[in-house]
C-alpha cells in the first residue's frame, strides 16, 4: 500500500487544524503524484446566531450610519431558524449627531482589554464610557456571551474598494465570508486585511465579537453619502448575512487558498521639524493607487517646492489607506502591507452529532 | 458714449485661506506664502496672504460656532468688537477692520477666498456681481491662461441665495472653489490647480496696474437660480441620496424627467422642472445641514467692458 502526500503551504500557528492522511493504493495515482498530500478535515464551528451590524463608529462615515438606520426600521429577525438575530447598532450616537469622527477620542481605539477595564469617573472621555457600554451590550470581549459576529461599517477617503479588516488571519468564518463576497461581487475589488495584533491589544470594535471585521468602503468624503458606495456596502452586508444563513443551515464551504494583506508598517508625511506641518502631498502617481505594488524608487510624495520623495524600502509592499483624511492627525500618510497566501479549511456548522 | 471703464489700481490684494478650516488647499497655500512670499510677489501690488479662521484650521473643522463665510452680514458687521460674540462673529469684525470696512473706499481692492468642495466642480471662480468689469476681465484672462484645463464661472446674485462671504469685504471679491476633494485631505492635483489659478490672477492684476488695456470680451457663466434640498422625512432626516446618474455631473445638463435622487429603499425621484438646467455643488458635504443637495444654475453670457487703469 502506498501513502501519498502533497505538502501545501501551511500556517503552523493554527491549532484548530487536524491533518489526516489519504491512503492511496492506486498505481495510476502513484504515477501521477510524486509529492506529499495532507488533506484538511472539515472544521466544525458553532452557528452564527447573533450578528451585530454597527454603523457610526466614526460619526461622519455616513454609509454605515444610514444603513444601520434602515436596518433599525426592519424586523429584527427574518423567518427561518438559520437566519441570525441581527442587532443594528449606532456605535457613537453623539458623534453621529454632530457629523464628526468623534467627540473626545477615537471610539475605534478604545476596545483594548485595558481600556475596557478602566474605572469610569466624571472625567472619563465619552468614547471610553461608550466603549464599555458596547462591551456590555455586545460582549464581554473574549467571553462566551459575546455576539457571534460583529460587522463594523466604515468609509474611507482612500480608494480601497471594499476591505474586510480583522486582527485575525485564522478567523475562518470571516475569511470564508470574504471569499464569498469576492466571488459574488466581481465588479468590486474585495480584499482581506490582517492587523497582526493579539486579542487583548486589538483596539477596534469588531474585536468584541467571537468573530468580526470592519467593512471599509471607499473612496467617499466624510460627511457625504454617495449612491455608488451605498450600493457596494448594502450588497456587501446582504452577502455577509446570506453566507451566515447558508452556513447555519448546514452548507459546507470548501477549503480554499486565499490571498490576504498583512500590515507591515505605517508611513508619515514629510513634516517641517519645527512646526510639524506637512511639507508635501501624496504624489499623483501614488494617489488613488491603493494596493498597487510599490517598488524601491517609486514616487511617494511631492513636496510643495516641487521635489519628489521616493520609496527606499528594499521589499516591494502594497500601500493602502492612501490619503485617509482622519489619519493626518495620527501621523499616517499611508500604510504598507505584505501579500500572503492563507489556507482556509472547509467549514460546516456544528450539529448535535458532530459535538 | 465710451464703453471703456476706467478703474483705479488694484493695489491692495488679499488671499484668504481657511475660511473653512478643513478645506486644505487654501490653508496650505496661505501658510506656504506666509512663510515665503516669493511666488506671490508682483510689482505694483501688495499681496497679503491671511488665515481667516485659525481656530477652525487648528481643529481641522469647518467652523467653531457659526459658518464664517455667512457671517459678514450688515447686522453682524455693525456689532461692537469688544462685546462677547460667537467666535466667527468676532473674527468677522476683526477681518472687516483689517481688510474693510466693507463698502468703504478704504477696503481692500481684491480678495481671493480659497475653498475646496467635495463636489466634482473642477476649478470654479465665483462672482457676486455680473457688473464687476474688473472681475469679469480677470476671470476671462484666467480661463484663457489655464486652457485646456477648464475653469467654470459661477455668478451668485440671487437675492435670497446670495450670502455674506468673508471676501465681500473687498471692492472686488472672488471665490476660488476647487474640487472634488474630501474635507481634511490635501490632493496634489487640486493643490496645483489652485496654485496655478492664483498665479495667473496675480499676473492679471500686475498687468492691469501696469497700464495694459483689456478689450471688451464675453464670459460664459452659470447663474444661480435655485437651491434643491434632499427629500426628508417628518423628522428632517434625509431619505434619499443624489442619484448615481447625477452624482459627479456638475455643470452637465439636467433635463425634465432625468433622475435626481435615489431613495434608500431603491426608488428614483426625477427632476420635475420645466426646463433644462445646470446643477452644481452636487453632494457637497457641508451643505447637508444647510438643506442643499445641489444648486440649479442657468447658462448665460456676460459682457465685460474694456478696462484700463486710471492712475490718480
Amino acid at each position: 500500500m502506498l501513502i501519498i502526500f502533497t505538502v501545501q503551504h501551511y500556517d503552523a500557528s493554527v491549532s484548530l487544524q487536524e491533518l489526516s492522511m489519504v491512503t492511496v493504493a492506486d498505481q495510476e495515482e502513484e504515477r501521477r503524484s510524486s509529492h506529499l498530500i495532507y488533506k484538511m478535515e472539515v472544521v466544525s464551528l458553532p452557528a452564527v446566531s447573533r450578528v451585530a451590524i454597527c454603523g457610526g463608529t466614526h460619526g461622519n462615515e455616513m454609509t454605515g450610519v444610514f444603513l444601520v438606520k434602515e436596518l433599525q426600521k426592519r424586523k429584527r429577525k427574518e423567518e427561518g431558524a438559520e437566519a441570525p438575530d441581527i442587532l443594528p447598532v449606532i456605535s457613537n450616537p453623539r458623534a453621529v449627531q454632530r457629523c464628526q469622527r468623534y467627540i473626545e477620542t477615537d471610539l475605534n481605539r478604545c476596545f483594548t482589554t485595558a481600556t475596557l477595564s478602566v474605572p469610569v469617573s466624571d472625567g472619563t472621555p465619552y468614547e471610553i464610557q461608550r466603549a464599555q457600554e458596547l462591551n456590555v451590550f455586545l460582549g464581554p470581549k473574549g467571553s462566551v456571551k459575546s455576539v457571534d459576529l460583529v460587522c463594523d461599517l466604515h468609509n474611507t477617503t482612500a480608494n480601497m474598494g471594499l476591505c474586510l479588516i480583522s486582527y485575525s488571519e485564522c478567523d475562518w468564518i470571516s475569511l470564508h465570508i470574504c471569499r464569498h463576497l469576492q466571488k459574488e461581487m466581481p465588479s468590486v475589488p474585495v480584499r482581506y486585511i490582517h492587523y497582526d495584533v493579539p486579542l487583548s491589544e486589538a483596539y477596534s470594535l469588531e474585536s468584541v465579537g467571537k468573530h468580526g471585521f470592519a467593512m471599509e468602503v471607499g473612496p467617499q468624503p466624510h460627511g457625504v453619502v454617495r449612491a455608488d458606495v451605498w450600493g457596494t456596502m448594502t450588497e456587501g452586508v446582504r452577502l455577509v448575512l446570506d453566507w451566515i444563513k447558508r452556513f447555519n443551515s448546514g452548507v459546507q464551504f470548501d477549503d480554499k487558498v486565499m490571498e490576504i494583506y498583512t500590515l507591515v508598517k505605517t508611513i508619515d508625511y514629510p513634516r517641517d521639524p519645527e512646526t510639524q506641518m506637512i511639507t508635501a502631498t501624496i504624489h499623483p502617481q501614488l494617489q488613488d493607487h491603493d494596493f498597487c505594488l510599490l517598488h524601491q524608487g517609486d514616487p511617494l510624495f511631492l513636496t510643495f517646492s516641487g521635489n519628489t520623495e521616493y520609496y527606499r524600502g528594499e521589499e516591494p509592499l502594497y500601500p493602502f489607506f492612501v490619503n485617509e483624511s482622519a489619519y493626518y492627525e495620527k501621523g499616517i500618510a499611508f500604510l504598507l502591507a505584505r501579500k500572503k497566501k492563507v489556507n482556509i479549511p472547509s467549514v460546516r456548522v456544528m450539529t448535535r452529532e458532530s459535538v | 458714449m465710451s464703453c471703456e471703464v476706467s478703474l483705479p489700481e488694484a493695489k491692495k490684494v488679499a488671499i484668504f485661506g481657511g475660511t473653512h478650516g478643513n478645506e486644505m488647499s487654501g490653508v496650505t497655500l496661505v501658510n506656504l506664502w506666509l512663510k515665503n512670499r516669493a511666488e506671490i510677489r508682483r510689482s505694483g501690488v501688495e499681496v497679503q496672504p491671511f488665515i481667516t479662521n485659525p481656530r477652525a484650521v487648528e481643529k481641522c473643522t469647518r467652523y467653531i460656532d457659526i459658518d464664517l463665510n455667512r457671517a459678514f452680514t450688515p447686522e453682524n458687521l455693525s456689532k461692537r468688537e469688544a462685546e462677547d460674540h460667537p467666535y466667527e462673529i468676532k473674527r468677522a469684525l476683526e477681518i472687516n477692520r483689517i481688510f474693510g470696512p466693507k463698502g468703504s473706499s478704504d477696503a481692500y481692492d481684491v480678495i481671493f477666498d480659497l475653498h475646496n468642495t467635495t463636489s466634482n466642480m473642477g476649478c470654479t471662480l465665483i462672482l457676486e456681481s455680473s457688473q464687476d468689469h474688473l472681475n469679469l476681465q480677470m476671470v476671462h484672462y484666467i480661463k484663457q491662461a489655464v486652457a485646456p484645463m477648464t475653469c467654470s464661472v459661477l455668478v451668485n446674485e440671487h437675492p435670497f441665495l446670495q450670502y455674506s462671504t468673508s471676501r465681500s469685504v473687498a471692492k472686488h471679491p472672488i471665490g476660488l472653489e476647487v474640487g472634488p476633494q474630501p474635507q481634511g485631505v490635501l490632493r496634489s492635483n487640486i493643490f496645483q490647480s489652485m496654485r496655478l489659478i492664483l498665479r495667473h490672477a496675480l499676473d492679471f492684476i500686475e498687468l492691469f496696474n501696469g497700464g495694459m488695456e483689456f478689450p471688451p470680451c464675453t464670459v460664459d457663466v452659470y447663474q444661480v437660480t435655485e437651491r434643491v434640498d434632499y427629500p426628508r422625512d417628518t423628522n428632517g432626516n434625509i431619505t434619499a441620496m443624489v442619484h448615481p446618474n447625477l452624482q459627479d455631473c456638475d455643470w452637465e445638463p439636467l433635463n425634465p424627467g432625468d433622475p435626481m435622487f435615489l431613495t434608500f429603499d431603491g426608488r428614483t425621484v426625477e427632476y420635475k422642472g420645466g426646463n433644462t438646467v445646470y446643477p452644481t455643488f452636487i453632494n457637497e458635504a457641508a451643505y447637508y445641514e444647510k438643506q442643499q443637495a445641489f444648486v440649479i444654475t442657468k447658462r448665460g453670457t456676460l459682457i465685460a467692458r474694456q478696462i484700463k487703469v486710471s492712475k490718480m
